[in-house]
């Protein structure tokens, strides 16, 4: 029996008539709906508004393992490090267009995401154990990139700049909308292919293994199959925030890549917003995008009783903290989760 | 609505704090090996110390150096003991109340500012920082486990390692937020080299490892030889059992979870002089940390000393033998295959 994260009710419920054409619709409308958004936006904020969805990227790819599959995963950010690296490696060294990239470094993210999946699951890690081999393999990743030649060391790569746009390369002028579009249209892709992963087969099978593995084992549900493609899922999903990342900041380094600030980037929307919901990750991105933002903007014209935080950092991760713990101790269920409750109440 | 729910989650009882039961669960699987065979815990060090040893001539064959291999292994060593003091407590914390805590690294890092700020401010030695360091993280601890973590007893295991990564970040950026980015140090005064059959060691190392043995040897003590000791071996043996034979559980987790703390304190001012003190400082020491409890075995104060050392040694050597690498890459090396092949760890749980 695995416990789930963040489920504090172990009752068991009726299945409410599910509702994936309503979800679907309400994903492509807000896509639609957001995409004069760059044009509204002032330079600054849009580059807040990219960073959102970034984000909210790489935690929907986190909560399709960590919530659907209840495999904590505390290493997401050795699949966002190999989708950033494959595709700005493929470029560097081989000039191959960033699109492809993004598809190449899906595949490796997922390869290996299996390779250490198998590995943890055939010598039966679970729990705390489980969730620190992923922290380890993000941690190896890191440290060998930063000590091979073969991806530049601890130097990383920039994007080489082009003379001019171009689609083929994914590379816009500085503040040209096109960027929040391509991630608008990846973050709505996650979220329709998270609300068709939960309607498919192979999804259902991975939520039936999450809340009982015997059982689902005894329906003759193929287990580890179902827990590696659920990992493979997660982890392409996640790849393509860290690919997209490279190119919208010209720039990566082995921290920035696969660094544990990363997996806690993964992790953070959606537990905020609300872990094994397919709003959560978003709604939590949503939330914890601006703070950055906001914090940066207080602390450079501080009020009178602040004054003495003037020019110093840190402000902001010391909110996502506060709010992490609030949110845990309070609403396990998220953000999402706690209204989605409420409502479903009444 | 979105979500199909979740059938028979967690397997909670109506205790509402961790069973026995669950902690089963939990704990890895048995190894398929015949029963009785590595039991003795002498064997276990034998095998131990052979590994290390075939580790030791691979790396002597590999730097073709003794001096080289001799320092290797006296540096591994005394870091080491620290390790151990660190993990410690960590251990306890795991053993007892089941919790992976992430904030260890960071209540660490908050004794090296404490440090900092005796050496700074005041002017005095820098251990003269354990008279104030100990009974603070003590009392934090306490604080940390009733107020924060005590709600979440009982709750699934990612709730509670949720709850310590917001206190580690929390911690991590109060410090930067007072402390600035800017790396500071507390040397100790007087310090200098000391040479051992042929490699040197600093007077700050040697005194570290001395004080970080020492001070698990009392915890050691402690938990053996008094009452709260043995309370708490039992509330890691069986909480429900501990409980109805009239022992507090509520109070033995705040108090295992304080001094655990404490012991990040100690270990925090003992290594100041040895390092850069930042904010960040702690996150090292907290996943050397890690890789030393599940080595050692969760809650085996024995198998977090024994297991300190030879981390020590593993990044000491794991830089001989592969050289170009960070010394970290061996010991996350070791981590996993320790996790894959004897998740138990070396010595298995307290009692």
């Amino acid at each position: 029996m695995t416990a789930t994260a963040l489920d504090p009710s172990p009752e068991v419920v009726a299945l409410p008539r599910p509702a994936w054409g309503r979800h679907a619709i309400a994903a492509v409308v807000l896509g639609v709906l957001l995409i004069p958004v760059p044009l509204l936006l002032p330079q600054a904020q849009q580059a807040v508004a990219v960073r959102i969805l970034v984000f909210a990227l790489l935690s929907i790819g986190w909560n399709i393992m960590s919530g659907f599959g209840g495999m904590f995963s505390f290493g997401h950010a050795a699949y966002f490090g190999l989708g950033a690296y494959t595709s700005v490696w493929l470029l560097v060294e081989k000039g191959v267009s960033p699109w492809l990239g993004m598809l190449a470094g899906m595949v490796a993210a997922a390869a290996f995401g299996v390779l250490t999946g198998f590995l943890a699951l055939r010598y039966r890690l679970k729990g705390a154990y489980f969730a620190l081999s992923t922290f380890a393999f993000a941690e190896m990743l890191r440290l060998i990139a930063i000590n091979s030649s073969f991806v530049n060391r601890a130097v990383g790569y920039n994007v080489p700049l082009r003379p001019q746009s171009s689609w083929a390369f994914m590379q816009f002028e500085p503040g040209s909308p096109n960027y929040f579009w391509i991630a608008l249209a990846l973050t709505v892709a996650a979220l329709l292919v998270s609300i068709f992963f939960l309607r498919s087969r192979q999804g259902r099978f991975a939520v039936a293994v999450r809340d009982d593995e015997d059982a689902a084992s005894a329906l003759g549900i193929p287990v580890m199959r179902t827990k590696l493609l659920t990992i493979a899922l997660s982890a392409a999903i996640s790849s393509l925030a860290g690919a997209f990342f490279v190119q919208y900041y010209f720039f990566i380094d082995p921290d920035g890549a696969f660094g544990s600030s990363i997996s806690i980037q993964a992790i953070l929307p959606a537990v905020i917003g609300g872990v094994a919901t397919i709003w959560g990750p978003f709604i939590g991105g949503v939330i914890l995008g601006p703070l950055n933002d906001l914090t940066a903007t207080l602390l450079r014209n501080p009020p009178a009783a602040l004054s003495f935080l003037s020019g110093r950092a840190g402000l902001d991760v010391i909110l996502y903290a506060v709010l992490l713990i609030l949110i845990v101790l309070l609403l396990p269920q998220g953000v999402y989760g706690a209204i989605r409750d409420r409502l479903r109440r009444r | 609505m979105t979500t199909p729910p979740r059938a028979g989650g967690a397997p909670l009882t109506e205790g509402g704090t961790a069973t026995a039961q669950e902690k089963e669960a939990d704990a890895p699987p048995p190894s398929g090996r015949r029963p009785g065979w590595r039991s003795s815990v002498w064997t276990r060090l034998a095998v131990s110390f052979g590994i290390v040893v075939i580790a030791v001539v691979l790396a002597y064959l590999r730097a073709g150096n003794g001096v080289v291999v001799w320092q290797a292994v006296l540096t591994g060593l005394l870091i080491g003991g620290v390790y151990g003091l660190i993990a410690t407590g960590l251990t306890l914390i795991f053993g007892v109340l089941d919790i992976v805590n992430f904030a260890h690294g960071a209540f660490l890092a908050i004794a090296l500012y404490i440090t900092v700020q005796a050496v700074t401010v005041l002017g005095v030695h820098p251990y003269l920082a354990l008279i104030a360091a100990v009974p603070l993280m003590f009392l934090l601890g306490a604080a940390v486990q009733r107020f924060v973590l005590a709600p979440a007893m009982g709750k699934p295991l990612e709730n509670q390692l949720l709850i310590t990564l917001g206190i580690a970040l929390l911690i991590d950026n109060l410090l930067l937020l007072f402390y600035g980015g800017n790396p500071k140090s507390a040397p100790l005064p007087g310090d200098h080299g000391i040479g051992v059959f042929g490699a040197v060691a600093t007077l700050s190392r040697l005194l570290a490892f001395a004080v970080a043995i020492v001070l698990a040897g009392l915890l050691y003590l402690l938990l053996q030889r008094t009452r709260l000791g043995t309370a708490i071996r039992a509330v890691a043996a069986n909480d429900r059992g501990a409980q109805m034979v009239g022992i507090d559980t509520r109070r033995i987790y705040m108090a295992t979870f304080a001094i655990g703390t404490a012991c990040a304190g100690a270990a925090g001012v003992l290594i100041a002089p040895l390092v850069t003190i930042e904010p960040t400082s702690g996150e090292l020491f907290n996943i050397v940390a890690f890789v030393v409890v599940v080595l050692g075995g969760m809650g085996s104060v024995v198998g977090a000393l024994v297991g300190g050392l030879i981390i020590g040694l593993t990044e000491q050597l794991g830089g001989l033998l592969l050289p170009g690498q960070s010394p970290l890459l061996a010991v996350f090396i070791v981590f996993v295959l320790v996790l894959f092949l004897r998740p138990q760890g070396l010595f298995g749980r307290i009692g």
